[in-house]
């Protein structure tokens, strides 16, 4: 078996387990911990598939930015950490049939159609990939294909920031 | 490596995420829950872009680049609501924030 493969495997266990932990777990801190987890695994995986500048995006957002916020959240909106009260609705059993089958059907989609088409292995030297496909030329994408939509989700991000701080501002 | 190791991942991750957001009913763990489903989506998005050659690679990166700044502002305005519920409500339990029901 190919190292690549063990990673992988070891990352999307990790991954999934984590994130059945943080959709069941009892403890909302642990939650956010278990999503940190979840998170970086797939960090792991844009790396695996050099992608590594979405890579080192996602671990400054997501886990140093994104859960972080989610643990103000839980700081802000409960009196006490720790166990406290029923986390879920009664629709658990409903919701874990819906899910399975959602699982079994996008499954059976991507085994049906994709079967084991092999992703491609990179060829030429690890310049001439950087330069094709690694961060210079998505930074070049960002700057010259889509720089419309990159001002745009700059503007959204400002007005969200605006947004988040009127929506909880005391007055 | 096969695509479908990691399409299968990323449908895992998503149907996780749907359960998530139908059986949680605190507010936090419902924005988790949600956070869970864009992160399956930009797995899906670089697999395909690596699948498909130079100019696609480059092209789902940034469109994965994209999402993870949209679930960013998500995130902050979600929070802040949920922030102002339990404010109103002294509660974050979403099966009390019935006001809207007829």
């Amino acid at each position: 078996m190919l190292p690549e493969n063990i990673a992988f495997g070891i990352l999307a266990a990790a991954a999934v387990i984590s994130a059945i932990r943080v959709v069941t777990t009892k403890n909302v801190v642990h939650a956010a911990l278990y999503l940190v987890v979840v998170l970086s695994s797939i960090a792991a995986d844009f790396i695996l598939l050099a992608a590594e500048f979405v890579a080192v995006a996602q671990v400054l957002v997501y886990v140093g930015a994104i859960v972080v916020l989610f643990l103000f959240g839980v700081m802000l909106t409960r009196a006490k950490l720790g166990h406290e009260g029923e986390l879920d609705n009664d629709q658990r059993g409903i919701a874990a049939v819906v899910a399975l089958f959602l699982a079994g059907v996008l499954g059976y989609a991507l085994v049906d159609y994709w079967g084991d088409d092999k992703l491609p292995k990179l060829k030429g030297t690890t310049e001439a990939i950087n330069a094709s496909r690694g961060t210079s030329a998505v930074g070049n994408a960002i700057f010259s294909t889509y720089l419309v939509p990159f001002e745009v989700v700059s503007v959204l991000l400002l007005a969200a920031l605006i947004g988040a701080i009127v929506l909880a501002r005391r007055d | 490596m096969l695509l479908n190791e990691f399409l299968l991942l990323g449908a895992a991750l998503f149907s996780i995420g749907v359960y998530g957001v139908l059986a949680r009913k605190n507010g936090v763990l419902v924005l988790m829950s949600i956070e869970l489903i864009l992160n399956a989506v930009n797995i899906n998005m670089i697999a395909f872009g690596y699948m498909g050659g130079t100019a696609t690679a480059v092209t789902g990166q940034v469109f994965a680049l994209f999402i993870i700044t949209v679930a960013a502002a998500e995130v902050g305005v979600g929070l802040a609501i949920v922030l102002l519920i339990y404010r109103n409500k002294t509660t974050v339990d979403l099966d009390d924030v019935d006001a809207m029901k007829g």
